[in-house]
This record gives structure tokens, C-alpha cells and sequence, in this order.
């Protein structure tokens, strides 16, 4: 196995194009840029498109325009960006189209910072957009992951014809580790699988193929029924696709709770604490909609408390709590803007519950 | 008994759900009769945004996109890198793509991107009930300027084809009218010609075609057609703005 060593938003970028990705659209902004940059230069070489879009509401409806054909399109951006994104991303899940987005978070509110954080998980996991709809979720804790995740993000979409976002950090996008990266997959487009898609109909073919790509339903009792049927999607998705990393939980004391780049900080606290003598592990969800709600309540079954970790003020705190359902105190550490908690203070946090201050 | 006449395939059966005297019916037509002579067959992908003609989808027999307010040009733009050998044209009217749409507009047209705008003005925002746009002519009243509206507070209409003729990579541009048989045909010409640039590759087109409210302005149809060729057409006056084709 042949590792290279890679930064991350090139190495994200890279497994998008192996994963069958030939459609770009996006806008600069940091920590990111270096997505569409890599982008530019490597999507004409496969006989992608890349286009640099005049703004990232403009990107985010080209990604509904290309996907519309069934393509398997991407765009990128960082969180002020990503929240520009979201009336088309709205339209996208609407429309019932598959796609895949990045948001390489930053510090917020507004214009915030350009160093990593993890204010976008409400955004991301609650809602975002206007109406009821959700986003399979991911929240890679590494470049590998975030590859492996590629994979098949695309036929997650697919399947369940649903905009696909992935949460990484400025962190994640700009350190560099060695990886493995997948083989090229060649994707074409199959009007047989996307019966949806605008492939070409006319006049004479069959009246139900012809494309309608929408998320109008003026007619309330058929908005009702596009949203059922949507929802019966949602919980589809529920039932099949979380993920989630259960580290050192089966003896442990307590139970840190944390996702992305922080789960990896909350890590290495519980590999010096366990080194102390004491009984922590740690509960990552890869999946942060879906939320692992059932299995973190049984991976915390034998726990003393959860410590919930996060770079923001507490956001996947609230899901935490509804996967204990009050069986078990929980308390929270961690820093708004773009401050990291530290491995320290992780382990001073962990050690102050224990003596029960 | 043979047929003369027979209307378009191109537009499905379904009844318009346009108000009385509204050209948005007659532009309809005209778009797909260039559609069907286009001889594009099935590959051809249209995308209309909130508006009026946001129900473009029931009536023009292609594969289509509704898209977000303002947003189609850039819906446009995905679909035809996607889909380059595609026809591929936008809809829209002068709220959207006057007002919430400029930037798509204007960077649809730097691009020079390979796609046909229809831009349908009719000087207000008709769907939500006749609200000012940016079209909207200085004195003209509307439920949102109703002492008609004043030049020194909110500007004066907007005249996006002069507009976008200027941008370096637009490659056709003309403004016409449906008020009469002459400027009807005309309007199906400037139509017909936009499609065979895009499908000789050439760049961006757009026909804005001057069109009655007359639910909104409060006029019937013939006034409203009368009101229209009175104030309309000479301060937005029809014609070429751009053609880099023509004379070669």
C-alpha cells in the first residue's frame, strides 16, 4: 500500500474526482481555497469541468443545474459561504437531487475568523435551509476517513436522492498526512438508474419520463405528500447509514463525546488519561445526521458521566442529551470561536468530574 | 382535409394558468415553435425560475428546471457544462432577472456562457400581485410605490439589454414586443436566431420581450397593449443591441 503524504483539501479533492466527481463550482474563501484551486488544475486533465462561479449562491445552483443531469457534481466552501449555499442547498434537497457538499468550517458568527471550528454542526444537523429536510451528514476525524468516506458518498446520494454534506474544519483542510487513496472510478451517467435526471426526452416519449426537476408543490395536499414521502427517505436513512467510532467505551468510567478534528484532540486525552489508570473513552459520530442516538446510549450504559467536547458553544450537546435520555449527568467543554480545546484541558476536565468537583 | 395548422408539440396540453391578456401565452408559444424548428429533438433542457412563468414546467414539453428566484442563469450554467451539446434556455421575468438575478444575469453573460435567456418584462412583479420591480417606469403605480414611482427615491427603471450588451462576451441581444402581428413575428425570429447561436456554439443570447400585466396595471387587455406601446416601447425602444453574428 503506497502512502502519500497530502494536504487535506488537496487529498479531499483528489478522492471527490477518483469517486466519479467531474463537475465543479465554487468560490474562494478560506480555509478552503485550495479545493478550488486543486480543482482547477486537476479537472481538466480527467475531462472534468471546473468553473469558478461568481458567488456561492451562484455555485450551489450550478450544482443543481449539472446534477439535474444526473452528473456527479461537487462544490466546496467554508462557513459564511456555506450558509450563502443554503437557499439552493433548500432547493437541492427539494428537488430530490444528489449531490455533495463541503464545508470547511470556520470561525462565525458573520465574518468570524479564517482558523478552524465547529460552529456549523446546528447548520449542518438542524436544518440550515428553509423547510423540513436533512442532509446525510458526515464529520471525518481525518483525511483517510474523509477519502474513505468518498467512497461512497456518492452512492449514498444517490440512493436516497439526497444532497450529501460533509463537516470537516480548517484544521482538517489545512494539515498534511499520509494517505492511501482510492482507485479512479469511471462514472457515467445511467438514464435507466436516474429515470429523474434530464437525459433528453421529447415529444412522443413516454409522458412520466420526461424530467421535472422541482421543488414546487402549490397544491398543499401534494406538498404534503412530497414532504411524507420525503420524511419516509429521512427515516430510511436513520435506520441504515450511522456511523459512528466507539473507542475504549466497554469499561469506561466516563465517556467523552466529540466529532471531527476535536474527537481526535479528545483522542489523545483519553489515551493519557487511561494511562493515569483511569477508565475514559471516547464516542465519536461519524454520522452527525444521522445522530447515533441508540448507540450512544448503550455504548454509555456502564458510564459514570459524558463529557461532551466540542469547538463551539455546546451544539451536539443537545443530541447527547437525547441519546442519555437524563440517565446519565452530562457536562460540556469547550470554546467558541475558533479556540481548540487542548488535550490538557480535556484530561483536567475529566479529572475535576471524577473528584466531583 | 390537410393540416395547415396544428399547435406546437412542444407545449403540453395543459391549460395556462395566465391571466387573461397576458403575453406571457403568446411568448410561450413562440418559444416552443423555435423549440420544435430547432430540430434539437429531446436535447434540449429548459429552466424557469420564481415568477409568473415559475410553472414553465407544466406547459414547455421538454425536460425542465425550476429554479430559484434569480438563480436560472446559473441553473443554466451547470446543465449546459453538463450537457454541452444541449439546447439549453432560461425563462425569466424582470423581478427575477432585474432585481434578485443580476449577478447570475450579468455573469451568465461575461461567461459568455452558450445559453438563450427569454426575458419576458412587463415592468412589476406580477406573481406576488404587483409590486415595483426595477422596471417599473418612473410615475407608474403599484402596490408597493403607490404614488407612483419616484426616480429621486428608488432610481429609474433598469434597461438590462443596454446593459448587457455592453458586457464584452454577450453575442446577441434584442428587445422586442408581441403587440401586434409584425412584432410578434419579429419576436419568433429574434428567438429562432438566439437557439441557432447557441447551437452553432456561439455565446450568450437574449431576447427581453416587452409584455402587458394588464391584471396588474389595472387596464384591460387592449389598454393594457396601449399602455404599453405608449410608455413602454419608448423608453425601453425594441431592436438589435448586439449581434455579433450579423454581416458575417
Amino acid at each position: 500500500m503506497a502512502l502519500t503524504l497530502m494536504k487535506g483539501s488537496e487529498a479531499i479533492a483528489e478522492a471527490a474526482i477518483r469517486a466519479g466527481a467531474r463537475f465543479f463550482f465554487g468560490y474562494p474563501i478560506t480555509p478552503q481555497t485550495e479545493i478550488p484551486e486543486y480543482m482547477s488544475a486537476r479537472m481538466p486533465e480527467v475531462g472534468g469541468c471546473f468553473l469558478q462561479a461568481e458567488s456561492e449562491v451562484a455555485a450551489i445552483n450550478m450544482v443543481y443545474g449539472a446534477a439535474s443531469t444526473g452528473a456527479r457534481v461537487i462544490t466546496s466552501s467554508s462557513s459564511p459561504g456555506v450558509s450563502l449555499k443554503q437557499e439552493g442547498i433548500s432547493y437541492c434537497a427539494g428537488a430530490q437531487l444528489p449531490c455533495v457538499i463541503l464545508n470547511v468550517m470556520r470561525g462565525g458568527p458573520g465574518l468570524g475568523s479564517i482558523q478552524a471550528s465547529q460552529g456549523d454542526y446546528n447548520q449542518a444537523t438542524k436544518g440550515g435551509g428553509n423547510g423540513d429536510y436533512h442532509l446525510i451528514t458526515y464529520a471525518p476525524a481525518s483525511i483517510q476517513e474523509a477519502i474513505n468516506i468518498f467512497g461512497f458518498a456518492f452512492d449514498k446520494a444517490e440512493k436516497y436522492r439526497v444532497p450529501v454534506l460533509f463537516l470537516a474544519d480548517g484544521i482538517m483542510a489545512q494539515m498534511m498526512e499520509p494517505v492511501e487513496m482510492p482507485e479512479m472510478v469511471e462514472y457515467k451517467v445511467d438514464p435507466e438508474k436516474k429515470p429523474w435526471a434530464a437525459t433528453g426526452w421529447k415529444p412522443g416519449d413516454d409522458p412520466a419520463k420526461r424530467a421535472v426537476i422541482n421543488s414546487l408543490y402549490i397544491n398543499t395536499e401534494e406538498l404534503t405528500v412530497h414532504n411524507n414521502n420525503l420524511q419516509a427517505i429521512y427515516r430510511e436513512i436513520e435506520k441504515n447509514e450511522v456511523m459512528y467510532e466507539a473507542y475504549m467505551t466497554e469499561d469506561a468510567d466516563y465517556i467523552i463525546t466529540a466529532f471531527g478534528t476535536v474527537a481526535r484532540i479528545a483522542k489523545s486525552a483519553v489515551n493519557e488519561l487511561r494511562e493515569k489508570g483511569i477508565k475514559v473513552g471516547l464516542f465519536r459520530p461519524i454520522t452527525v445526521w444521522p445522530f447515533p442516538y441508540k448507540e450512544l446510549k448503550e455504548a454509555a450504559v456502564n458510564a459514570k458521566a459524558v463529557l461532551d467536547v466540542e469547538a463551539n458553544e455546546g451544539q451536539m450537546l443537545i443530541d447527547v442529551k437525547l441519546a442519555l435520555e437524563g440517565t446519565k449527568p452530562v457536562e460540556y467543554f469547550g470554546h467558541c470561536g475558533s479556540l481548540m480545546p487542548t488535550t490538557g484541558e480535556i484530561v483536567a476536565k475529566i479529572l475535576e468530574m471524577k473528584e466531583g468537583k | 382535409m390537410s393540416v395547415v395548422f396544428e399547435k406546437t408539440k412542444y407545449l403540453t396540453d395543459k391549460p395556462f394558468h395566465y391571466c387573461p391578456g397576458c403575453n406571457h401565452g403568446i411568448i410561450h408559444r413562440l418559444v416552443a415553435e423555435a423549440l420544435e424548428e430547432s430540430g434539437m429533438g429531446g436535447n434540449i433542457v429548459g429552466v424557469a425560475p420564481v415568477g409568473c412563468s415559475v410553472f414553465a414546467y407544466d406547459y414547455f414539453n421538454v425536460d425542465m428546471l425550476e429554479a430559484a428566484h434569480g438563480r436560472a442563469p446559473a441553473v443554466a450554467t451547470g446543465v449546459k457544462r453538463a450537457k454541452p451539446d444541449a439546447l439549453v434556455f432560461t425563462y425569466q421575468g424582470d423581478g427575477d432577472l432585474a432585481s434578485i438575478g443580476t449577478a447570475e444575469i450579468v455573469h451568465v453573460a461575461h461567461r459568455g456562457e452558450k445559453i438563450c435567456t427569454i426575458f419576458v418584462n412587463n415592468a412589476i412583479y406580477g406573481m406576488t400581485g404587483g409590486q415595483m420591480a426595477p422596471t417599473t417606469l418612473v410615475g407608474q403605480r403599484t402596490t408597493t410605490s403607490p404614488y407612483g414611482r419616484d426616480e429621486a427615491w428608488c432610481g429609474a427603471p433598469i434597461k438590462m439589454s443596454e446593459m448587457l450588451a455592453q458586457v464584452p462576451d454577450s453575442y446577441y441581444i434584442e428587445r422586442c414586443a408581441v403587440n401586434n402581428n409584425a412584432n410578434i413575428i419579429k419576436t419568433k425570429k429574434a428567438i429562432k436566431k438566439a437557439f441557432q447561436y447557441q447551437m452553432e456554439g456561439k455565446g450568450f443570447c437574449m431576447v427581453e420581450v416587452l409584455s402587458t400585466c394588464p391584471t396588474n396595471w389595472g387596464l384591460s387587455p387592449v389598454e393594457a397593449m396601449k399602455w404599453l406601446e405608449e410608455n413602454m416601447i419608448p423608453y425601453y425602444p425594441l431592436g438589435v443591441y448586439k449581434d455579433k453574428g450579423a454581416n458575417k
